[in-house]
């Protein structure tokens, strides 16, 4: 799988006018066909397509993404160097919109077609029809510019020389913004799953049983009603990761944290065609992670799966 | 058509029909509700809105109507949108179809790129595309269609999985039907209506797919976009908000009357598989 992804992105990239070099030379206002020359042999680019193509696969078996021509470093650092920033912003959005998210989901859930219901699923469905570039750009506005009350851009406060808890006090207070960017409308997308799924078990024939034997509500709300209903959206977590990746990159680029997504960006601009390589192969290796992650919790949340294996 | 008056009689239907067909027509209407081309400069520069009835909206940095933006905008928003989604839903159809009918090592092969596909972030992959060939309009279209065509396949094909081993496509194959004829005349009628529910969402996702990209600068520099007047606002987001607010509210609206229209399409669908 991760093999053809390689392959297509290979092909994506080479199929672009203008290398690298071209983007170099002209940052620096232009210059002779020779140093063009001379620059494309020491990044192999002079070779045909085939031999390059194997190259990188032989280099990717070593961990080895290749060099970054705009930054003039190894990709395989700079991704390194930006990826934690992003694992701390995604993590804490999905953390916060899926504990919200199935919370209010089972809120709205518990009596379905409730007035409760029906004013959290419309406010979820305006809430995830909103663009979240321009949520982060209306929350900046609101909380940084006019309240004044958090900072607009960046993870850390530039040369504070706070270490410690200090310094983890300041990323916290950068990443608010950003992360509820994220995370709301993400949070809007888990809740509606969540209502869905309950108003689903309602009509099942355990949740009629659980009633006739006289079980309290809220205990079958819980118990028999939410529990069926959390199994779909731990589903929807997983194929969300990958979006979730990609909503990063705006986000990134308006709150200026230093991160995967930015990188992203910084890769287009420049023309760096191996950064961007390396981005897209790192991302889908991380896509698989999550999945596999969640394969694995799925597991320990519904008993039949994985049953079919000899265990008595 | 029995199926716009189902989908007309829902609540949510009703009110996303209402929202998409005057968008619709504002888009069609556009050059007669403001003549002209909307990235001209026709005032003064940084007007606030609601005070010169000239400008409703106000003016931007180098004097542009924001009205004029916004009208204009819709249709390269609905444009894009729904070519992508077509796009998109046209490819997952076929390989869909060609993956569920001839099964076996073709079905295994086009779903191991459906997989991969899946696991690269859609967004990422139109940066990508988009930089590499250069922005304009189909260009975008092509690079968010690449990331959408994905899901329709995959339901496509598990639709196709289930609907061939039914009694209808069995008698159809015994009175000597042509594979090619089975697949288009018993079995895509019958595995479309899913699909097509999943179609509305496609195209929420690429009218929000396009604002995002040009958002960033990598739209079509010639036409005058929502995501470019937001990403045009933004540089002077503390003195003026209100010109990165409306086409965000105008966005927001579009993809909310997309929503209500799909949900509508859902339920009037699920209503008539209930009634015969």
């Amino acid at each position: 799988m991760l093999l053809i992804v390689v392959v297509l992105t290979f092909l994506l990239l080479e199929s672009a006018s203008g290398d690298a070099v071209d983007a170099y030379l002209l940052s620096i206002g232009g210059g002779d066909a020779t140093v063009a020359q001379s620059l494309r042999q020491a990044y192999g680019l002079d070779q045909s397509m085939l031999a390059r193509l194997w190259l990188y696969f032989s280099s990717l078996a070593t961990f080895d993404l290749g060099w970054s021509v705009a930054f003039g470093r190894p990709v395989l650092d700079l991704i390194l160097e930006r990826l934690p920033n992003t694992l701390l912003l995604m993590g804490s959005a999905t953390a916060l919109s899926f504990g919200l998210g199935s919370a209010l989901g089972i809120v709205a859930g518990a009596r379905p077609e409730s007035l409760r219901d029906r004013v959290l699923s419309t406010a979820s469905l305006i809430l995830y029809a909103i663009p979240s570039f321009w949520l982060g750009l209306v929350l900046s506005i609101v909380f940084a510019v006019q309240l004044r009350w958090l900072p607009t851009s960046g993870i850390e406060t530039i040369a504070s020389g706070k270490a410690g808890f200090a310094r983890a006090l300041d990323i916290a207070k950068h990443l608010v913004l950003p992360v509820s960017a994220l995370a709301l409308i993400y949070m809007a997308l888990f809740l509606r799953v969540m209502r869905s799924g309950m108003a689903e078990a309602w009509t099942l024939d355990f949740v009629l049983f659980a009633r006739s034997k006289g079980l309290s509500r809220s205990r079958i709300v819980l118990r028999h009603v939410a529990r069926n209903a959390l199994l779909p959206l731990v589903t929807m977590l997983g194929l969300q990761s990958a979006a979730m990746l990609g909503g990063s990159v705006v986000i990134e680029s308006i709150f200026a944290i230093p991160g995967f997504g930015r990188l992203a960006q910084e890769a287009v601009s420049g023309r760096d065609a191996p950064l961007l390589m390396g981005i897209i192969v790192v991302s889908a290796v991380l896509v698989i992670c999550v999945n596999l992650i969640i394969d694995i919790v799925y597991a320990a949340l519904d008993p039949r799966v994985g049953a079919s294996e000899p265990n008595t | 058509m029995r199926l716009l008056r189902d989908l007309v009689r829902t609540p949510e239907g009703a009110i996303g029909f209402g929202i998409l067909a005057a968008l619709v027509l504002i888009a069609l209407l556009a050059p007669a509700l403001s003549p002209g081309d909307p990235l001209r400069i026709a005032g003064r520069a940084l007007l606030p809105p609601f005070i010169d009835p000239a400008f409703p909206l106000g003016t931007d940095r180098l004097g542009r109507d924001v009205l004029a933006g916004i009208i204009h905008g819709t249709r390269t928003s609905l444009a894009v949108g729904l070519a992508a989604a077509l796009a998109a839903i046209a490819i997952g159809l076929c390989l869909g179809l060609t993956a569920g009918f001839a099964g076996g090592l073709i079905d295994e092969g086009l779903m191991r790129v459906v997989d991969a596909f899946q696991i690269v972030p859609s967004f990422l992959l139109a940066l990508a595309f988009v930089s590499v060939i250069g922005a304009s309009v189909p260009v975008v279209v092509m690079a968010i269609a690449l990331g959408a065509w994905a899901d329709p396949a995959r339901l496509t094909r598990a639709q196709v999985l289930s609907i061939r081993e039914r009694d209808y496509v069995a008698s159809a194959r015994v009175i000597g039907m042509h594979p090619a004829e089975i697949a288009f005349r018993e079995i895509l009628p019958n595995a479309l209506p899913p699909v097509l529910a999943l179609s509305a969402i496609i195209v929420a996702a690429a009218i929000l797919t396009e604002a995002a990209l040009s958002f960033l600068g990598l739209g079509d520099p010639n036409v005058v976009t929502w995501g470019s007047m937001i990403a045009e606002g933004r540089n002077i987001l503390r003195s003026s908000p209100s010109l990165s607010i409306f086409p965000g509210v105008a966005l927001v609206v579009t993809v909310v009357g997309v929503y209500l229209f799909s949900e509508g399409l859902t339920k009037a669908l699920a209503g008539r598989r209930l009634e015969p």
